[in-house]
């Protein structure tokens, strides 16, 4: 039973992380939503001015505005379709009798501890580079012309990049759920003369839904704010073709000075993620719950 | 009969697994390799992936030439700093929401990690500014500040779940004993407690070590981690691959030794508790 004393202790010890919480929450929340509604530019203080939602519109008439949110989407999509179809594969490999499967473990793993700026200049640079990286090599030993990777396909190779660092976290956390599966059901269900793959349908697959439907919510909330990948591999580029919403803003208000139209991109990145947060967050709480 | 089947089909699963994890993992050693390289070996063609004369050089001409320990210092302060003061204010509000629970603690729970999915782009403009007023700006006290409060919701989140599972009739029979708040704290509470600190603190010293929005977008050349260290390699510098190689092989390592020791760790902290 909780003292009226202990309670009131207890009040006391959760104060500080919920209000620096909250400071950090509505303060700058607050102040972007502001700055979205006014004009101002880094390069011109004291110009401020109040302009409704000029700057939405203006972001919604630039053409960059919506090949970043395209951009968005779609580096979203593949990374999540390539590590979660490749986490399940993955996963359902590593569950079976191994030797070794400690050290497979721990290779599979090594990416996600790899710092993203590392991980982009490797691909970058000794992988992609169209003169002397790896992959050149290899198609100039098979007699084929270097392609040049971040050039003709930038966002695609971003998306290969970001996969090869998000699939380690896929294929643990899946790997986890299948491991709690019930392998006396496997069992019954091999006797019963079930195919591999009726039984990966019928009772792999429904097992794992759950813990897939959490891969796809919490890799959505760090991919939509890929940045560092994308400053170090193509800047964006060529033109806008890589750039997503992170990108876009910071290159509007850091790098042109344009806090007003940055802020408008900001306020768009903030609902998109809300969107996502909303599924997550139920997912989450229904797990307190039980 | 079944015995040699099943020998045999471990010995397939088994060469397919080393197949794929070799090749996940590829990039990683072939960055060890080249570090150790002459920069004309590392873009020989063919390149060769042992045999060529290993030196140690590029390890130390990235030392003398570029500041490497200040950046590496400044993520250790940056990423063990963040940790510890998250861990000062998480530790009694996680203590408080597990063992006196109110009838509003599930929400405070949800709400804090809600903040957690703010896109940073979202909040970038206003820091910056703020910081640019305070002087904040490339100075690791602000990057310390950032980084605590963002990884505030999941060292709340973990501590909770880890203190939830000890059993709160120890905390009531040691206050039936006559043991005040504080002794409870001290001596009953800490010591079971710790592997699950402990578990918390590894777990985001690796993130706040990796952390490369705010590092890149708050840091100049004072207070820059290894993160934006790596970042100013690009080209023309990162077309010398064997001290690019170097470089990132020192930034990595520490993470890497450490994070293979927090793969469980990393399932709880990273789904809030949602996979088991």
């Amino acid at each position: 039973m909780a003292t009226q004393h202990s309670r009131s202790a207890a009040r006391i010890m959760i104060s500080p992380a919920v209000l620096l919480l909250l400071a950090w929450m509505i303060v700058p929340l607050a102040l972007t939503i502001y700055f979205s509604l006014l004009r101002y530019n880094l390069l011109m203080p004291g110009t401020e001015r109040f302009v409704g939602f000029l700057n939405y519109r203006l972001f919604y008439e630039n053409p960059a505005f919506w090949t970043a949110m395209l951009n968005t989407l779609l580096l979203v999509g593949g990374v999540l379709i390539v590590t979660v179809v490749g986490g399940i594969l993955l996963a359902i490999l590593l569950d079976q009798p191994i030797w070794g499967q400690g050290i497979v473990r721990i290779l599979v793993i090594a990416p996600f501890f790899v710092m993203p700026t590392v991980s982009a200049l490797v691909w970058k640079n000794m992988f992609m580079n169209p003169v002397s990286g790896l992959f050149a090599e290899f198609s100039k030993a098979v007699g084929l012309q270097p392609f040049d990777f971040l050039t003709h396909a930038p966002l695609a190779s971003i998306i290969g990049i970001v996969s090869w660092q998000w699939l380690p976290f896929a294929t643990l956390i899946l790997l986890t759920a299948i491991q709690s599966l019930d392998s006396e059901q496997m069992e019954a269900a091999e006797m019963d003369g079930a195919s591999p793959l009726s039984r990966f349908w019928y009772i792999t697959l429904p097992h794992l839904s759950r813990a897939i439907t959490v891969v796809i919510l919490i890799q959505t909330i760090f991919l939509l704010s890929v940045f560092a990948e994308i400053l170090v591999t193509t800047n964006g580029g060529p033109g806008v073709a890589s750039t997503n919403l992170t990108y876009l803003v910071y290159a509007r208000s850091l790098l042109n000075f344009d806090v007003g139209g940055g802020s408008a991109g900001g306020v768009v990145a903030i609902i998109l993620a809300n969107i996502v947060a909303i599924f997550l967050m139920r997912m989450i709480g229904k797990n307190l719950d039980a | 009969m079944a015995r040699a089947v099943s020998t045999r089909r471990k010995a397939g699963y088994t060469i397919a697994a080393w197949i794929i994890g070799l090749a996940i993992f590829f990039p990683i050693l072939w960055t060890i390799v080249t570090s150790f390289k002459t920069e004309a070996e590392a873009i020989s063609s063919p390149p060769s992936f042992m045999f060529f004369q290993w030196t140690t050089e590029n390890y130390s001409t990235v030392m003398e030439r570029s500041n490497y320990f200040r950046h590496f210092w400044n993520s250790v302060v940056i990423s063990l700093g963040s940790t510890v003061l998250g861990l000062i204010i998480a530790i009694p509000a996680a203590w408080s929401m597990a063992f006196v629970p109110a009838k509003h603690t599930k929400n405070v729970l949800m709400w804090m990690l809600s903040t957690k999915m703010l896109p940073p782009v979202g909040v970038l403009i206003p820091i910056y500014l703020i910081f640019r007023d305070v002087g904040l700006l490339d100075t690791k006290t602000g990057l310390v500040i950032v980084l605590t409060l963002i990884n505030l919701p999941i060292i709340v989140w973990m501590l909770y779940t880890y203190f939830k599972e000890i059993p709160g009739e120890i905390l009531e029979a040691s206050r039936m004993d006559g043991a005040s708040l504080r002794d409870e704290i001290i001596y009953v509470l800490t010591p079971m407690a710790v592997p699950g600190i402990a578990s918390t603190l590894l777990l985001n010293v690796i993130l706040a070590w990796n952390e490369a929005f705010w590092t890149l977008n708050l840091t100049a050349a004072k207070a820059a981690p290894l993160t934006a260290f790596i970042a100013s390699y690009s080209s023309p510098e990162g077309l010398f691959y064997a001290k690019l190689s170097a470089a990132s092989t020192m930034a990595i390592a520490p993470i890497l030794i450490l994070g293979w020791f927090s793969q469980k760790q990393l399932v709880r902290g990273l789904t809030f508790g949602a996979v088991k």
